[in-house]
C-alpha cells in the first residue's frame, strides 16, 4: 500500500513537472505581453499598451490575416482532397495501390527545410515564383499527407457492408458517401483538418522561402520582426493566437470525441 | 413480388471456380435455402442475386427481367446481412427510413410505412433507440424492417441468425416464417445450418464447390438423396458401399442390400446405399424374415450415446461404424460391446450412383 501511495505521488509529480514544462514558458509570454516594461522586468505593472500598439502594426496585423486565410484555404482543400484519396484508397484495388500508399509517408518525415528548398526551385522552374499563390501550394502539400493519414485511420473501422446495405436500399454511390460513409468518419476528417491547419498556420520553413517581403505569413512576420529587435507586440500577438487555438482545440474535444464511438 | 431465375450463372476470381454452371429456379413467394458448407459458392450466388457481383456467363433475371449487368442499387432487392449492418449513426426509425428518403418519397409516406414495417418486426415502440442500445435479436428485427419497407422484389438473407444464440435462433426462425408468409415475398436464404434449412424453408438448393448437387423440397432432398454428399451434408446418413445388382448393392463381404428408392444403376457399376440412422432397427435378438425390414447386418456396439429422448447407438461392422437412432421408450438398452443385428426396410434404402 505505502508503495502504491509513493508511485501515485510521483506520477503526480510527473505530471505537474510536465504541465509546467510546456506550459510556463507560454504564461510567462502571456503575462509579458500585459507588463509595462518592455524589457521583462519586474515588478509586473498591468497595461493593455502592447495590444494597442499591435492594432497600429498594419504589417503585423496583414501578416495574422494572411496566415489566418493561408491555413482556412490549405485546411478546405487538403480535407476535401485527403478524404476523397482516402476514400479511394479504400474503396478500389488498382495497380500500384500499395506503392502509392508508402509514398505518402515520407513527405511527413522529410525535414520542412529540404522540402521548402526542393518548393522554392521547383517553382522558380515552373514559374509559379514566390507568393501567397506559392505559399498555399506548398502548404497544401504539406497538410495533405496528415489527412489522408488520420482519415484512412477511422476507415479502417468502418464495416464495409454498411455501404454495401445502403447500396441495396437502393442509394447511389453519392448516396452512399453522403449519407453514410461520411457520418462515420467524420470525427477522422474534423482531426485531420485540424492538423492542416495546424501544419498550415505553424508553418515558418516553407513559408519563409516562398514569400515575398509584402507577402508574408505572421510565424515569417514575427521573426522578421525579432531580428529587428524584440516587442512586446509580439507577446501580444502570440497570446492572442494560443487563446483561439486553445478555445477551437477545446471546441472541437467537446463536440467530437476522437478515436471513440460517437 | 417475383420469382428470381438463375440460368447457366459461372463465376470465378482467379483460377477459383467459385460458381460452376448453377441454374435453379426461384418459384415466386418462396422460401429458399441456399445450403453448403463454407466455401461452396452459396454466399457468391447470393451476392450475384442482389447484384454486388456480376456473372462471368449465364443469366439472371427476376421478374423475368434480366439483371445480370444491373447494379444492386437498382434491382430491387431487400437484404438482411450476416451482421446486419445497421447504420450506426442513425436511430432505428431511419435506418429503417433510409430505403425510402434515398427515392425520395415524401415525409409523411416514409413515417407511415416505417412504424408499419417496425410494428410488423414488433419493435413498433423502439424507433427513437439507436443500434447499439439493441439487443442481437431486435437488431435481427430492424435490419429485417429496414429491408422490406422497401417492397422489394426478393428478399435476400446472408446467414441472418448466425450471429443469435440458440434459443433466440429458434425463435427468429419462426417470426422470419411468419413474416414471409404475411407479405408473401420471395425469400432466398444462405445458411450452413441445415437444420435451420430443413425447418426454415419450401426448397433446399445445396451447393458443394460452386455447384449445384441437388435442389427440391427438404423432404425430397433428404428422403431421396441423389448423392453422398446431399446424404449426409443433409442430415446424417449411413453410406453401404458395393456394386450394383439391379435391385441394391452387393458388400464386399457378399451381403446384399435391397434399396427400392434412388437412382437406377446398371448391375455390376459401383453404387452405394443411404440409409438414416433413425429408420434402422437395432435388436440382440436372431434375424428375422419380415420383409418390409429385409435388408440385415450384424454387429457390435462401439458406443453408446444417451441423449434423453433418444440414443445413438456406434455399431462396428466390417470394419465400418453405423450410426442408430433410437427414440427412447423405456424398454432395454443395449451395452457396449454387445452383439446386435440392425434391420431395416428396403423403402428407406436409397440407391446412389457412385
Amino acid at each position: 500500500m505505502a508503495t502504491t501511495r509513493i508511485l501515485e505521488g510521483l506520477g503526480r509529480f510527473y505530471i505537474v513537472l510536465l504541465l509546467g514544462f510546456l506550459y510556463l514558458p507560454i504564461i510567462i509570454m502571456a503575462a509579458m505581453s500585459f507588463n509595462a516594461s518592455p524589457f521583462y522586468q519586474l515588478p509586473f505593472e498591468w497595461t493593455t499598451d502592447w495590444y494597442a500598439s499591435l492594432w497600429q502594426n498594419d504589417q503585423l496585423i496583414a501578416a495574422t490575416w494572411n496566415s489566418i486565410e493561408i491555413a482556412i484555404i490549405t485546411t478546405l482543400i487538403s480535407t476535401v482532397l485527403g478524404s476523397m484519396a482516402s476514400l479511394a484508397l479504400y474503396r478500389y484495388e488498382f495497380r500500384g495501390k500499395k506503392f502509392l500508399q508508402a509514398l505518402l509517408f515520407p513527405p511527413i518525415a522529410i525535414p520542412w527545410l529540404i522540402t521548402g528548398t526542393a518548393m522554392l526551385i521547383f517553382f522558380f522552374g515552373v514559374g509559379i515564383g514566390r507568393g501567397l499563390a506559392a505559399i498555399l501550394l506548398g502548404h497544401v502539400a504539406l497538410a495533405l499527407p496528415y489527412v489522408i493519414v488520420v482519415v484512412s485511420a477511422r476507415l479502417q473501422t468502418f464495416a464495409p457492408e454498411l455501404e454495401e446495405a445502403a447500396r441495396s436500399l437502393g442509394a447511389n454511390q453519392w448516396q452512399v458517401t453522403m449519407r453514410v460513409t461520411l457520418p462515420w468518419i467524420m470525427p477522422g476528417v474534423i482531426a485531420g483538418g485540424l492538423f492542416a491547419f495546424a501544419v498550415s498556420f505553424d508553418q515558418f520553413v516553407v513559408s519563409y522561402f516562398l514569400s515575398t517581403p509584402g507577402q508574408t505569413t505572421l510565424p515569417v512576420e514575427i521573426y522578421a520582426a525579432i531580428r529587428k529587435g524584440f516587442t512586446p507586440e509580439i507577446n501580444a500577438v502570440s497570446t492572442i493566437i494560443i487563446v483561439v487555438s486553445m478555445a477551437l482545440m477545446l471546441l472541437t474535444a467537446r463536440f467530437f470525441k476522437f478515436g471513440g464511438e460517437k | 413480388m417475383a420469382g428470381v431465375q438463375v440460368a447457366n450463372v459461372s463465376r470465378s476470381f482467379g483460377a477459383h471456380k467459385a460458381l460452376d454452371d448453377v441454374s435453379i429456379d426461384f418459384a415466386d413467394g418462396g422460401f429458399y435455402a441456399l445450403l453448403g458448407p463454407s466455401g461452396s459458392g452459396k454466399t457468391t450466388l447470393l451476392r450475384q442475386i442482389a447484384g454486388f457481383d456480376f456473372p462471368d456467363s449465364g443469366r439472371i433475371a427476376i421478374g423475368g427481367e434480366s439483371v445480370e449487368r444491373v447494379p444492386v442499387e437498382k434491382r430491387r432487392i431487400g437484404m438482411v446481412f450476416q451482421n446486419y449492418a445497421l447504420f450506426p449513426n442513425m436511430s432505428v426509425a431511419d435506418n429503417v427510413a433510409f430505403g425510402l428518403s434515398v427515392r425520395g418519397e415524401p415525409k409523411a409516406t416514409i413515417a407511415t410505412e416505417v412504424q408499419r414495417a417496425l410494428d410488423l418486426v414488433q419493435l413498433g415502440k423502439l424507433g427513437g433507440r439507436r443500434p447499439h442500445q439493441l439487443s442481437g435479436g431486435q437488431r435481427q428485427r430492424v435490419a429485417l424492417a429496414r429491408a422490406i419497407v422497401t417492397k422489394p422484389r426478393v428478399l435476400l438473407l446472408d446467414e441472418p441468425l448466425g450471429a443469435l444464440d440458440k434459443a433466440l435462433r429458434v425463435d427468429m426462425q419462426i417470426e422470419l416464417k411468419r413474416i414471409q408468409r404475411e407479405i408473401g415475398i420471395t425469400t432466398i436464404f444462405v445458411t450452413h445450418d441445415q437444420e435451420e434449412a430443413l425447418t426454415m424453408s419450401d426448397r433446399i438448393g445445396i451447393l458443394r464447390d460452386g455447384r449445384l448437387v441437388q435442389e427440391g423440397p427438404p423432404e425430397e432432398i433428404y428422403d431421396r438423396p441423389q448423392s453422398e454428399f446431399a446424404a449426409t451434408f443433409l442430415g446424417d446418413a449411413n453410406i453401404l458401399r458395393g456394386d450394383a445388382t439391379g435391385s441394391g448393392i452387393k458388400l464386399p463381404d457378399g451381403t446384399t442390400i435391397a434399396a427400392s428408392t434412388g437412382a437406377s444403376v446398371p448391375a455390376g457399376a459401383k453404387a452405394s446405399c443411404a440409409v438414416r440412422p433413425e429408420r434402422i432397427r437395432i435388436s440382440t435378438g436372431a434375424t428375422t424374415s419380415d420383409p418390409a425390414n429385409a435388408n440385415t447386418l450384424k454387429g457390435r456396439v462401439s458406443k453408446r450415446i444417451f441423449a434423453g429422448n433418444n440414443s445413438t447407438y456406434f455399431v462396428e461392422r466390417d470394419g465400418q461404424t453405423l450410426k442408430v437412432i433410437v427414440q427412447n421408450t423405456g424398454t432395454e438398452r443395449l451395452a457396449e460391446g454387445q452383439p446386435v443385428v440392425l434391420t431395416w426396410s428396403p423403402d428407406s434404402t436409397v440407391l446412389i450412383a457412385a
